[in-house]
């Protein structure tokens, strides 16, 4: 029995591909081609901005190779995480693109469109009813979490991406989805085990990642049957071994044995792999352990204010060495001068040649012959950030210390104007699990005919 | 004692969500791989140590047999993307490791 082919094209829609990969990808004859497009990876900005981390036109690249080729072999094609981050206008903004290729390249065909947005209420009676658990170390849930999200989101499992394919969707492009579930949903709505199905997807997922050696944009292949799969890249110059395929079992997770998702947890307590040809890996008894109750993973971020920094060079050994005292010294001044808008602001030195990187985990914070130094301010308005950054800058610039002969300036600006607008500032403000009694209630589904 | 860089391909910090910071030392062969974890050379307390973090915010300690590795996870020192912020993805936060002597069993005296 031929197994069935599973194309992953690239590790996120829009970080493209070879030509030639793409083309060999296509040779074995796929019965699904899916790509995931999501991380939380790039930080809160994405899903609380409701931006994209990708460049609108790579991700035009990438759909519309993707598209032609499905609609061409009349395979579904299945886009999990729509822009990033999956929620309302990211699914949007990835929607406009698809019909857009469709016009332009003139193709029709049947999109199903699944959003994972969570509304507030909704979660906020779940938390009156203690259906929410904190997901990792993270701080108990507030309603105030909830009110202050500008977007929240809920991983989808593979249920409503089979929803979808029972109501003939030849293109599904859902909102936030657990990376793994748009490879596997396709495999299990065939019958075959989830285990396994998860398994490949969580291999999939990141594409070339796991081949040796490892790309992020480039496409790996899938060949499931009902007591194994096997991977291997498309890209000839690369290979799926054992040890890079079990590797990238480890990548991203806390425990690699058990992988927790929608509905259960997949475990790999008893998993083989094996090298079956230079550039093939078989894995098998991958098992997937359902949970009694199903639970959803919500994620949120919020806005805290506005973010300007300048970037700065230091040359002077003396005021290298005096580094620490002077952006003490900068601190106090500038919490004197602008003593009234005490906690409204918050300043921070990044000392690049010296602890930039890990901060207080340094272990080795010695400064060399010359550091960067990256001010930062993040304050309730974009009109205090600037203040408050400019001050601590020309605070900074002409500082006093001890034995200083270089009295023009401290400090090497690369550029004019020296100060720069960041823009809003987010963070994570939900990172939870949520019991549900339906897997589909977070999900509802539209269906539209897109026409070129 | 032997030098980690010695015995390991492949020495990495991700995040693993935006809470966690995950470290993945996978070793060069299975031979090198079953001494580290037969001497348990490697455990949250190593690693703790090594961070100069709390053993409690070593969330777990992994050896992985398949890949022939060893995980470790710990709690982010703040979400990622949190004020204070200095690596996004938490990529570049193995530099310890790369310095760090790990126990080799009691023939170090035979080893070449």
């Amino acid at each position: 029995m031929k197994p069935l082919t599973l194309l992953s094209p690239t590790a996120i829609l829009g970080y493209g591909f070879p030509d030639s990969s793409f083309e060999r990808g296509l040779s074995f004859g796929p019965d699904v081609i899916a790509v995931d497009a999501g991380s939380t990876d790039p930080g809160p900005y994405y899903l609380g901005s409701g931006k994209s981390f990708v460049a609108r036109g790579s991700v035009k690249r990438d759909l519309t190779y993707l598209l032609r080729a499905a609609r061409s072999l009349r395979v579904p094609l299945l886009i999990g995480t729509a822009g990033g981050s999956g929620a309302k206008p990211h699914l949007e903004w990835c929607r406009e693109i698809i019909e857009e290729v469709a016009y332009e390249e003139g193709l029709s065909f049947k999109m199903a469109v699944i959003p994972a947005d969570v509304p507030k209420p909704y979660l906020k009676e779940a938390l009156w009813d203690e259906r929410v658990t904190p997901l990792g170390p993270v701080p108990a849930l507030t309603e105030a979490d909830i009110s202050d999200s500008t977007y929240l989101v809920a991983q989808m499992g593979l249920e409503p991406l089979i929803n979808a394919l029972d109501n003939g969707a030849d293109v599904i492009l859902a909102g936030r989805s657990y990376d793994p579930a748009v490879f596997a949903a396709y495999a299990v709505w065939k019958g075959y085990p989830t285990g396994l199905a998860l398994h490949l997807g969580k291999i999939l997922e990141c594409a070339a990642i796991a081949a040796l050696p490892g790309s992020g944009s480039d496409c790996m292949v899938g060949f499931l049957e009902h007591d194994q799969f096997m991977v291997e890249p498309a890209n000839a110059s690369r290979r799926a071994t054992v040890a890079s395929v079990a590797a990238h079992t480890l990548y991203e997770k806390s425990n690699p044995y058990l992988l927790p998702g929608p509905g259960g947890s997949l475990d790999l307590y008893q998993c083989q792999f094996e090298q079956v040809t230079e550039r093939r890996v078989a894995v098998r008894n991958s098992l997937f352990r359902p949970e009694d109750s199903y639970t959803l993973k919500v994620e949120g971020a919020k806005m805290v204010g506005y973010r300007v920094i300048t970037i700065a060079g230091a040359r002077d050994p003396r005021f290298i060495e005096h580094l620490d005292e002077i952006i003490e010294g900068v601190k106090e001044r500038t919490r004197e001068n602008f003593n009234w808008e005490s906690g409204k602001y918050k300043l921070m030195f990044h000392v690049y040649g010296k602890n930039g990187v890990m901060g207080d985990l340094e272990p080795d914070p010695r400064a060399g012959h010359e550091v960067g130094i990256v001010i930062e301010a993040v304050a309730e308005t974009q009109e205090l950030a600037e203040v408050v950054l400019g001050f601590a800058r020309s605070t900074m610039l002409h500082y006093g210390f001890p034995g200083r002969l270089s009295t023009a300036g401290n400090l090497a600006f690369p550029y004019s104007p020296s100060d720069f607008k960041v823009g809003e500032v987010y963070v994570y403000s939900v990172h939870h699990l949520i019991t549900v009694k339906d897997p589909n209630e977070l999900f509802p589904i539209t269906f539209e005919e897109v026409r070129s | 004692m032997k030098s980690l860089v010695d015995l390991a391909q492949v020495i990495r910090t991700k995040n693993a969500g935006p809470f966690e910071l995950t470290i993945d030392i996978i070793f060069k062969d299975r031979e090198t791989y079953e001494r580290i974890k037969k001497n348990n050379s490697l455990n949250a307390s190593v690693i703790a140590k090594l961070y100069g973090v709390p053993e409690e915010d070593i969330l777990s300690a992994i050896y992985f047999d398949p890949a022939c590795a060893f995980k470790a996870t710990m709690k982010r020192q703040i979400p990622c993307g949190a004020f204070g912020e200095r690596d996004i993805y938490g990529a570049q936060q193995h530099a310890p490791l790369l310095g760090l002597l790990v126990e080799w069993g009691d023939c170090d005296a035979a080893d070449p």
